[in-house]
C-alpha cells in the first residue's frame, strides 16, 4: 500500500512525499528567518550576559593568579602539619612580585575574606621581606608573625587555590566554609541575608494576598455591569497601569508622610492623637500599601477577562436548582475563575518578588527587598560578584514560578490591557 | 446592577456591601493620583495643603513650579525630557521592527520550537528587572556602551520587544491567512504583500505594541540607572534623584505632566483595542 502512495509524483518527476519535505522545510526556514534577528539579538544582549553572571558568581580566579607558585608548590602538601620550605620559597615569591605590582593590598583582602587576621600579619610581611636573605624562607617568615607560623592560615590560603567557588552562593544564605571544610551558618545576630529572603517572600506573599482580595470583587462587577458603566470603570483600573511607577510611588510618599492626607484623616477622626502621628512610610507598612495599589491593575485584567467569559445564566441556573447565592456562587462562579485567579496571582507574585524602586522609595530599612541589596552591592560595595550570585537566586525562584505559571495558564494566554 | 424586586433583604444588605467594597477599592486605584494635581499648583513649598488652598483661596495656586520646571536654572528637566524622548522614540522604532517581524514568524505555523523560542523572547518581561540590569549592564561595559544613547537604546529594545511580540502574536491570531495567499497568487511579492495587505490588518495590534515599548523605555528607571551617565539622564532617573534626596513640588508639575501623558496613551490603546475587536469581530 505504501509503494503504492509513493508512486504518486509531481510533474516534474519527483515524488510528492519528498517535494512536500521540501516545500515544508523551506517554509521552516523563512518562519525562522524572520524570527531570527530578534532571536540572536536577544541572545547576544541577554541570554549570555546572564551566562555571563553565573560565571562572575562562581569565579574566584584572582587570588590564584596572585599566588600561582604557592599553589603549584601546595599540591604537595597534605595540610597537616605546616608546609615544607619549597612552600614558603614560593610564597615569598610571588608575594615579591605582588609588593612589586603594589598588589599586596588586594591579596590581603581577599585572605582576609576566608579567614580573619591576615590583613595586619602581611602588612607586617611586607615590611619585613625587604631585609630577608636569600634562602630558608620558613624561618624568616615564621619569624615576622606567630600567626605565619600558624598552620590554619596557610590552611587557609589552601582554599583560595580553587578557580571557582560556591562561596559567593553560600554568602547570600548567610553561610560559610569554616577551617575544617565543613558548611556553617554565621552567628544569629549576623544573618542580614536569610531576614532579606523571608522578608522578600513575606512582601510577596501578601502584597499578592491583598491584590487578590480587593481585585476580586472589583473584576467581577466589572465582568457584570453593562458596558457603557464597566468601560468608565475600566479606566480607574487602566489610568493607573498606564501611568509612570514613579509617578505613582512619589503620590503616596505624599499620602503617607507624618504630615499628610492620610495621616490629617485619622486624626480628623480622631483615630491617632495630633502629637503622635504614626510613621506610615519607610517601613514595611509604606512597602505594602503603595505596591499592593502599583500591582492591582495585574491582578485585575487576568481575573476580568476570564470573568467576561463567563455566562451569567450559569449563575441563575444554580439558583433555580434550589441555591442560595452564595452556594451558587462558591459552586459555580468561583471554580470557574481559578485560571484567572492562578494567573494574577503568580504575575503579580513575579513582579513583587523582584520588586526594586517601590521598597527603595517607601520602604525605609525594614521594607527594602532583595533586589535592594543586589542593587547595594553593585553600586556600592562593587562587589559584582556577589550581586551576581544573588541576582541568579532569585532569577532561580522566579524561574521555577514561571515554570508553573506555563504548566497552569500557559505562556501564550498573557492578555494585556 | 438595580436588583430585582424579589432579593430577600439579608442579600441587599449583601449587595450594598458588596458596592461599597468595590467603591472603596476603585477609590483607592485612583484617588493617589489625584492627590498630585492640586499640590502641583502649590503656591508654597510645601507637599500638604496649606489653609489657603482649602479655603479655595486663589493666592493659594499659583504656576511658580511649572516655571521652576521649565525655566529653572538649575533644573535638568529640559535635558532628561530630550533625553526620554529620543531614546523612547529610536527603542519603539527598533522594538516595533524586531518584534512584529519576530511575531510574523512565529504565528506561522511551520515554526518550529515555538514554545522554546517564544520563552527566550518573552523572558525580558518575566526577568526581575533588577536582574535584567545587572546583565545588560554587564554587556554594555564589555561593548563599551555603558553610559551612551546608543546602549539605553539597546537596552530599552531588549525590555520592549516583548511587548510587541505579544499583541502583535495575538493580533496575528485571528489574521485570515487566505488573504496574504490571494495576494501572493495574484503576482505580489511578500514584502509588497506585507506592506499592502498585512501591515494595514495588524496595524492596530502593531500600534499598541509600540505605546507598550514607548511607555516601557518613557517610564524605565532601574536599567538606566546602572548604564546612564550625567549626559544620559532621563525624566525618571531625575524622578527617582528627586524623590530620593527631597521631594520638591518641581517633581510634582513633572508629575502631572506625566499623568496628563499617560492618559492620552490610555485613551489611544483603548480605541485602537476597540477597533482591533471590532475588526476581528470580538465586539459583542
Amino acid at each position: 500500500m505504501s509503494s503504492e502512495t509513493k508512486q504518486i509524483l509531481t510533474t516534474d518527476g519527483i515524488p510528492l512525499e519528498v517535494s512536500l519535505k521540501k516545500a515544508e522545510r523551506k517554509n521552516k526556514i523563512k518562519a525562522f528567518l524572520l524570527v531570527a534577528p530578534l532571536l540572536f539579538f536577544l541572545i547576544i544582549t541577554y541570554v549570555f550576559p546572564i551566562g555571563d553572571m553565573l560565571f562572575r558568581s562562581v569565579d574566584d580566579k584572582m587570588v590564584t593568579q596572585m599566588l600561582p607558585k604557592t599553589f603549584k608548590a601546595m599540591e604537595n602538601w597534605d595540610g597537616q602539619e605546616l608546609p615544607d620550605e619549597e612552600v614558603f620559597a614560593a610564597f615569598h615569591e610571588d608575594f615579591i612580585k605582588l609588593v612589586e605590582d603594589k598588589r599586596e593590598g588586594k591579596l590581603s583582602t581577599q585572605l582576609n575574606y576566608t579567614k580573619n587576621g591576615f590583613k595586619s600579619i602581611i602588612k607586617k610581611l611586607r615590611r619585613a621581606s625587604k631585609k630577608f636573605e636569600e634562602g630558608n624562607y620558613k624561618e624568616q617568615i615564621m619569624s615576622v608573625h606567630k600567626r605565619w607560623a600558624d598552620v590554619e592560615y596557610w590552611r587557609a590560603i589552601q582554599r583560595r587555590a580553587p578557580e571557582f567557588t560556591g562561596q559567593k552562593y553560600l554568602k547570600g544564605m548567610d553561610m560559610y566554609v569554616n577551617e575544617e571544610g565543613k558548611i556553617v551558618s554565621v552567628e544569629e545576630d549576623r544573618r542580614i541575608h536569610r531576614v532579606l529572603w523571608l522578608r522578600t517572600l513575606e512582601i510577596a506573599f501578601f502584597v499578592t494576598v491583598f491584590c487578590f482580595l480587593m481585585a476580586y470583587p472589583i473584576a467581577h462587577l466589572l465582568a457584570t455591569l453593562p458596558m457603557k458603566y464597566s468601560n468608565l470603570l475600566m479606566i480607574c483600573v487602566l489610568l493607573p497601569f498606564w501611568t509612570s511607577l514613579l509617578v505613582r510611588t512619589a503620590s503616596w510618599m505624599i499620602l503617607l508622610q507624618q504630615q499628610g492626607i492620610v495621616n490629617d484623616f485619622f486624626v480628623g477622626i480622631g483615630l491617632v492623637a495630633d502629637d503622635n502621628r504614626p510613621e506610615m512610610m519607610y517601613n514595611k507598612t509604606g512597602s505594602y500599601v503603595a505596591m499592593t495599589q502599583i500591582l492591582l491593575p495585574f491582578m485585575v485584567l487576568p481575573l476580568y477577562s476570564v470573568m467576561k467569559t463567563i455566562s451569567p445564566s450559569l449563575m441563575r441556573a444554580g439558583k433555580s436548582l434550589g441555591g442560595t447565592p452564595f452556594v451558587a456562587f462558591w459552586k459555580v462562579y468561583f471554580p470557574l475563575t481559578i485560571p484567572g485567579i492562578g494567573a494574577g496571582c503568580l504575575l503579580v507574585f513575579i513582579l513583587a518578588i523582584g520588586y526594586y524602586i517601590t521598597p527603595a522609595l517607601v520602604g525605609g530599612a525594614s521594607g527594602t527587598l532583595i533586589s535592594n541589596q543586589i542593587a547595594f552591592h553593585m553600586k556600592s560595595t562593587l562587589d559584582w560578584s556577589f550581586a551576581s550570585a544573588m541576582g541568579l537566586m532569585l532569577l532561580s525562584g522566579v524561574l521555577v514560578i514561571y515554570w508553573l505559571y506555563n504548566k497552569i495558564v500557559g505562556i501564550d494566554n498573557i492578555k494585556l490591557g | 446592577m438595580a436588583l430585582p424586586k424579589y432579593t430577600e433583604p439579608h442579600y441587599r444588605i449583601w449587595h450594598y456591601i458588596y458596592l461599597t467594597i468595590c467603591g472603596a477599592v476603585f477609590f483607592f486605584l485612583i484617588a493617589p493620583l489625584f492627590v498630585i494635581f492640586p499640590l502641583s499648583f502649590n503656591a508654597e513649598e510645601f507637599l500638604s495643603f496649606s489653609d489657603g488652598m482649602k479655603s479655595l483661596d486663589p493666592d493659594a495656586f499659583s504656576l511658580r513650579w511649572y516655571k521652576d520646571m521649565i525655566y529653572g536654572t538649575k533644573n535638568p528637566w529640559g535635558l532628561a525630557a530630550k533625553n526620554s524622548f529620543v531614546i523612547a522614540i529610536f527603542a519603539t522604532i527598533g522594538s516595533v521592527v524586531l518584534g512584529t517581524v519576530a511575531a510574523l514568524g512565529l504565528s506561522s505555523r511551520h515554526m518550529p520550537y515555538k514554545g522554546l523560542i517564544m520563552a527566550v523572547l518573552i523572558s525580558p518581561m518575566i526577568v526581575p528587572l533588577i536582574i535584567s540590569g545587572v546583565a545588560i549592564f554587564f554587556f554594555m561595559a564589555k561593548a563599551g556602551l555603558a553610559a551612551t544613547h546608543t546602549g539605553i537604546v539597546l537596552a530599552h529594545i531588549i525590555l520592549g520587544t516583548p511587548f510587541v511580540v505579544i499583541t502583535v502574536t495575538a493580533t496575528l491570531s485571528g489574521f485570515d491567512h487566505s488573504v496574504t495567499r490571494a495576494a501572493a497568487s495574484l503576482g505580489s511579492d511578500p514584502v509588497n504583500t506585507f506592506m499592502k495587505i498585512t501591515l494595514p490588518l495588524i496595524l492596530p495590534g502593531v500600534i499598541s505594541g509600540g505605546l507598550f515599548a514607548f511607555v516601557t523605555s518613557f517610564d524605565e528607571v532601574v536599567v538606566v540607572l546602572f548604564l546612564a551617565g550625567l549626559e544620559n539622564t532621563t525624566i525618571p532617573i531625575q524622578m527617582w534623584t528627586g524623590l530620593r534626596e527631597q521631594l520638591s513640588p518641581t517633581i510634582l508639575a513633572v508629575a502631572t505632566c506625566l499623568i496628563i501623558l499617560s492618559t492620552l496613551i490610555l485613551v489611544t490603546a483603548e480605541l485602537l483595542r476597540r477597533r482591533s475587536e471590532r475588526l476581528r469581530g470580538i465586539n459583542r
